[in-house]
């Protein structure tokens, strides 16, 4: 018996029992679409983080300083660092403290409650590139603040779209607005990142402010975060070597006081940790498949049982052991086959709703136009199809033999 | 000269509880190319054993059947089959055609099995069913037919296959006098053709319809010749309650 006549036979038993067939399948389908689902919206997280890392730079990185709880963090000051990039341009090409937190601004009676309030230096803005160090965002009017702005704390800012249009309809320049009490004058706007709508606490509501001031409204003394830029991401290794030498030797050893993490690091780590979700998520998704699989297997019995009269025909017309057990794996693979097939439909279908869905909110959150898609990958839905006819096989077999093995007479007496 | 069917002393012992049971005693028959034979018995008399072995759906406890030429007591599951498939055509009392397959369909497994290819495979079904009547229901399902015309299609798939022997077991079991007459015609006028046809009957009647009759009684063959000798449809010699008595201790 060939292996398209089988196929046919099973298609057709399949169709016969509509209701039936579809419960059968039921296990692999949703197993399927959770799986598809999940390592969808795996791959869409690490193409935005991955998309994030380019767009920030990837020679970026953050130095946090802590300093060893007895005060030696005042034997740091910016300039330190300042003077730190000077010494090694090869490597590194800027430095800015890095002081955010978010403030309360007022203007008028108007009240921003969600703004995210940056405090840096001049170097935060680079001339080269003409946009912001970190998020690469350039000024749609007015300037960045200034090393003398910085020098003598003024209390001068640069201000995101989304306050400039709320807080004064666009025509911002020159105004002031109250931070947290104290009165600053807009030097700056900078252009629009959000893709769509700007939000309350989104990434347009930010303000930059000398970091000096940052700290006094903060109620800080010291800075413990500084941003660094290398010469290009393949030395931003090397770069981080010289941060953490000279730190080494400030803090006399003492690795505990400081830490440094480049961008890479920090995407690798995102993905490590994303890695391990999805390993987990997929992981209970596997158990669905195996509940299908064992629920193929329960149905087959039943079909093998209801069957008898027809196998045992099947072996007086001179039907083999490996005939009627062809047949039967071959239905059981088809079944699950065919609810691998709309496991994938269903969760090609979920993944891209949901995508739309957590990608509208994820590009909120995180801005820089970050974009969001989930489309399953074609090697997860290979290796879905794959699995599922392999769990249909795997599972068909015993009721499958148990079909061979019947006794032709016994068979044929069967009512 | 050697046979076409021949057993020789054969036994078939199953256990029953504690007992055993001879379903066959000592059996020694032989048919040969083109006969007409009709093994008949009552409930429990052993034919259905004997039927069984002599389709190779069974083999003997002892003694050796030779189909063909060929030993075939001893072989597996899957010579069997072979054997079956090469050999033998079915026809059973219920016809015992597969409900969901066309008529074709139907007519075609034995040559499927065979691995006969499918434009043949075809060509052969439809040839098989021009011989008894039934050609133009092909796309039809068995359900769609009459019992006659069912049991006709199971002829059909029995002669598919080219068998040595067509192996009927009561095939006028469950149909109407008329039709079974019919049927018997056909398998007579198949024996003419040159068919050799072994019926399995418990009915007399039918039996008279073969050339030879072979009367089966525990096991054993206490008739074998010539259908229309008046010993051959006579009741052994013996009180007929002890026969009921028997009968109805061995179902």
């Amino acid at each position: 018996m060939n292996f398209g006549q089988s196929f046919r036979l099973a298609l057709k038993s399949l169709t016969t029992s509509k209701m039936r067939s579809l419960l059968t399948m039921l296990g692999i389908i949703i197993g399927v679409a959770s799986v598809i689902v999940i390592l969808a919206l795996g791959n869409g997280v690490q193409g935005m983080v991955d998309e994030q890392v380019e767009k920030l730079g990837v020679n970026m990185m953050q130095t946090y300083v802590w300093g060893r709880g007895d005060g030696s963090t005042m034997d740091l000051d910016p300039d330190d660092m300042y003077q730190l990039v000077e010494e090694h341009p090869e490597v590194l090409t800027g430095v800015s403290p890095y002081v955010s937190f978010q403030a309360t601004l007022r203007r008028g009676d108007e009240k921003f409650d969600k703004t995210q309030l940056y405090g840096v230096s001049e170097v935060m803005f680079k001339n080269e590139t003409q946009a912001t160090m970190d998020g690469g965002q350039k000024l749609t009017a007015g300037r960045f603040l200034s090393f003398l702005d910085v020098e003598r704390r003024s209390n001068v800012c640069v201000i995101g779209a989304y306050l400039a249009q709320e807080a004064f309809q666009g025509d911002a320049l020159g105004q002031t607005l109250s931070i947290n009490g104290a009165s600053y004058t807009v030097i700056g706007v900078l252009d629009q990142l959000s893709t769509g709508e700007m939000l309350k606490g989104g990434p347009d509501d930010q303000i930059y402010i000398p970091y000096e001031n940052a700290l006094e409204l903060m109620g800080a003394r010291y800075v413990t975060l500084y941003i660094f830029t290398s010469t290009s991401g393949e030395t931003a290794a090397q770069a981080k070597e010289v941060i953490d030498s000279m730190l080494y030797d400030r803090f006399q050893g003492d690795t505990d006081a400081y830490f440094t993490q480049t961008m890479e690091e920090q995407a690798n780590l995102i993905n490590a940790m994303m890695g391990v979700a999805i390993g987990v998520l997929v992981a209970i998704a596997a158990i669905s498949l195996l509940v299908g699989g064992i629920g193929i297997m329960n149905i087959m019995l039943v079909s093998v049982t209801e069957r008898t009269r027809e196998i045992g025909i099947r072996k007086s017309l001179g039907a083999k052991r490996k005939d009627i057990r062809r047949q039967f794996v071959i239905e059981a693979g088809t079944t699950s086959a065919i609810g691998g097939l709309l496991g994938i439909a269903l969760g090609y279908l979920l993944a891209t709703g949901v995508g739309a869905l957590l990608g509208g909110m994820l590009a909120a959150q995180m801005g820089g136009g970050a974009s969001f898609s989930a489309a399953p990958t074609f090697g997860s839905v290979a290796i879905s199809f794959g699995v599922s006819v392999g769990i249909g096989v795997l599972f068909g077999y015993l009721p499958a033999n148990k079909a061979a093995k019947l006794n032709p007479i016994d068979a044929l007496r069967y009512d | 000269m050697t046979h076409l069917i021949e057993l020789k002393d054969v036994y078939k012992i199953y256990p029953m509880g504690d007992e055993t049971v001879h379903a066959l005693d000592g059996v020694s028959l032989s048919i040969d190319q083109g006969e007409f034979v009709a093994i008949v018995g009552s409930s429990g008399s052993g034919k259905s054993t004997a039927m069984n072995i002599i389709g190779c759906l069974d083999v003997p406890t002892s003694g050796s059947y030779h189909l063909g030429g060929v030993d075939v007591s001893t072989m597996d599951d899957d010579q069997q089959a072979e054997i079956r498939n090469k050999m033998l055509g079915f026809i059973f009392q219920q016809y015992n055609l597969i409900p969901k397959l066309s008529v074709l369909e139907n007519v075609e497994l034995p040559l499927l099995y065979a691995g006969v290819p499918a434009e043949e495979r075809r060509d052969r079904a439809i040839r098989s069913l021009e011989r008894v009547g039934l050609a133009d229901k092909w796309k039809h399902l068995p359900s769609q037919l009459s019992g006659g015309q069912q049991q006709r299609v199971s002829i059909a798939r029995a002669l598919a296959g080219s068998p040595s022997v067509i192996l009927a077991d009561e095939p006028t079991g469950a149909l109407d006098s008329r039709t079974g007459r019919e049927v018997l015609s056909f398998l007579k006028q198949l024996n003419r053709e040159g068919d050799t046809v072994v019926l399995i009957t418990h009915d007399n009647s039918i039996a008279v319809r073969a050339d030879r009759i072979i009367r089966l009684q525990d096991g054993r063959i206490i008739y074998d010749g010539d259908a229309h000798d008046p010993r051959a449809v006579v009741q052994p010699d013996e009180p007929p309650e002890a026969d009921i008595a028997e009968q109805e201790g061995a179902v």
